[in-house]
């Protein structure tokens, strides 16, 4: 049987979590579906979604309704789908979370949450107690509704095939939820999530102002800025800048912590990074036991030095 | 308007956790239980609330073992008026308990449900949005602030790309993010006071609740083990160990 994406995006584009999330999907079946449900989103984001590698059909759903993914209108639609798919897929991220529970409950059937291994068609491996245990678990469900972390499968290209789009009613609205308004965090650079360089800051920075000094490594390298909760917390950076088992969770190719000392909930966060460097002035300080390389002093004094050392080198984002 | 909250006894966030030799689980033999994070901050919101005189009436449910009396009187002890006990041993997964939940909310009908995001153990983060699908009511889930009035609700959210307010009808279910609140430490007093707050006693079979697991775990491994690297002594040593080494800049 096919297997079902369901697709999150901003009407106009694919959110990059999704081609992760199509790569799980292949791996359970041959025949991988993506349903777009969104306002005018035939045009922008269903198209996008249709040229995905090893995708074989697009469902595009168009309402004003779901312009802004609210769960309780998308949820209808998708159990109304669910009836020619052994599974529907979500990414893992703030709108598939929030999504996929409630097309669970209404199908009567269990969710498994941010899996990062499909051992067979209903055996999947996802990490718990924030991911200081793997659990496998087979489900014994008929439709198995599913959420994808994205860092544990590899995106599936972008361009690489034309699947038909298909176009189907939207559900009957229950009316239960509206849209106010969105402050989003507006940055030039690239997003946490799929940076292929990240530098966080923690507590060790002292104040959201003192960010600026790894926001010029940040721009030199090309990567993305974080933090860890307790910056967040402090209200030196928005929430969408934390990183760890309630954050978001990433695994660049070079991940540099400044002033974080690792508690167990951040390195949930970035501990598949491929490699990763520590600077900070405590060196007992936990992050150094996963950081392949560490610098143990006052990192006022070393991230500049090291902003120098890479303006010296010329060193600059590939 | 009366609120529900709904608090999970987990293993301690300070504990380091240990999986069990034969692979079957974790340790929980002698290591320190607590209320889940985010459900002690679904506490805070639903007692600052009651404070306020926006809530008359504030209830802590909790289901497992015996022990969850324990997460109870710490809930009563933060400010909330009674409790509700689903008192079984046997395991249970969140669509298990949204179920229950569901059949509580019939009883008692509550105006909001308040739960954590998601608990510490399992890191699920399904129960609200279970329990809102259930009840066809609306969701208000990782949120940051909360307006409550009559019929209404605003609730800010954390998501990936910044907040996002959202408007939903009441009747409503609400999950917590770590921004809502900061949840408050109980009061010897009141830790005696909330001794004598009741707690109410029942079994899923009382709700008429099949709560046999749909999922079964096969195995709880370790996960790999990352290397502790090296010290390097200077930031040139760093760039070049970076550069020519790793080869990642």
């Amino acid at each position: 049987m096919a297997v079902l994406v369901v697709a999150d995006h901003d009407n106009s584009a694919i959110v990059p979590i999704v081609l992760n999330t199509v790569t799980a999907a292949a791996a359970i079946s041959g025949d991988v579906h993506v349903l777009v449900a969104g306002e005018g989103s035939g045009a922008g984001a269903a198209v996008e979604a249709a040229k995905i590698a090893g995708v074989s059909k697009v469902i595009a759903a168009d309402s004003a309704a779901y312009a802004h993914q609210l769960a309780e209108s998308i949820a209808p639609l998708v159990v109304g789908l669910a009836g020619g798919y052994s599974h529907i897929l979500f990414p893992s991220n703030t709108s598939g979370k929030n999504i996929a529970p409630r097309v669970a409950a209404l199908l009567d059937v269990a969710q498994i949450s941010d899996i990062v291994e499909v051992v067979s068609e209903d055996t999947f491996v996802r990490p718990i107690y924030a991911g200081n245990a793997m659990a496998t678990v087979q489900s014994s469900d008929s439709v198995k509704v599913i959420t994808v972390r994205g860092t544990a499968f590899a995106a599936a290209e972008a361009e690489g095939d034309t699947a038909a789009v298909e176009a189907v009613d939207a559900a009957e609205d229950p009316g239960l939820s509206s849209f106010v308004g969105q402050e989003l965090t507006k940055s030039e650079r690239p997003e946490l999530t799929a940076a292929r360089v990240i530098i966080s800051g923690g507590r060790g920075l002292q104040s959201g102002e003192n960010f600026e000094i790894i926001e010029k490594v940040a721009d030199k390298l090309g990567a993305a800025v974080g933090a860890s909760r307790a910056a967040v917390d402090a209200g030196y950076k928005p929430n969408d800048y934390q990183v760890g088992q309630t954050g978001k969770v990433v695994a660049p190719e070079l991940y540099i912590a400044v002033g974080i000392s690792g508690a167990i909930q951040h390195l949930a966060g970035m501990k598949d990074s491929k490699v990763i460097v520590a600077i900070n002035k405590d060196e007992e300080a936990p992050i150094f036991t996963v950081a392949d390389y560490g610098l143990v002093g006052d990192l006022f004094k070393i991230v500049p030095e090291l902003d120098e050392e890479l303006e010296t080198q010329g060193i600059t984002a590939r | 308007m009366k609120l529900l909250v709904a608090v999970k006894r987990v293993i301690d966030y300070n504990v380091k956790v240990r999986v069990k030799a034969d692979e079957t689980g974790v340790e929980t033999a002698n290591v320190k239980m607590s209320m889940n994070p985010f459900d002690e901050i679904a506490v805070e919101e639903a007692v600052r609330l009651l404070e306020a005189g926006t809530a008359t009436e504030v209830i802590a449910v909790s289901m497992g073992v015996q022990q969850c009396q324990e997460t109870i009187r710490t809930a009563l002890a933060m400010g909330a008026d009674r409790g509700i006990h689903v008192k079984t041993d046997e395991e249970l997964q969140p669509l298990a308990v949204a179920k229950l939940l569901a059949k509580i909310v019939e009883k008692e009908s509550p105006d909001v449900v308040i739960l954590g995001k998601q608990a510490i153990d399992d890191d699920s983060n399904q129960t609200g949005q279970m329990l809102a699908g259930l009840l066809g009511w609306s969701q208000g889930t990782f949120a940051s602030k909360i307006d409550l009035a009559d019929g209404k609700a605003n609730v800010t959210r954390e998501v990936d790309g910044g907040l996002e307010t959202l408007a939903i009808n009441v009747p409503a279910i609400i999950t917590t993010d770590l921004r809502l609140n900061e949840p408050r430490y109980a009061s010897l007093p009141n830790i005696m006071k909330a001794k004598k707050k009741p707690i109410e006693e029942m079994s899923p079979e009382d709700l008429g609740v099949d709560v046999a697991p749909r999922l079964t775990t096969l195995k709880v491994t370790e996960p790999a083990k990352r290397e502790g690297g090296v010290k390097v002594e200077s930031v040139a040593e760093l760039v070049d160990k970076l550069k020519n080494e790793a080869g990642v800049i």
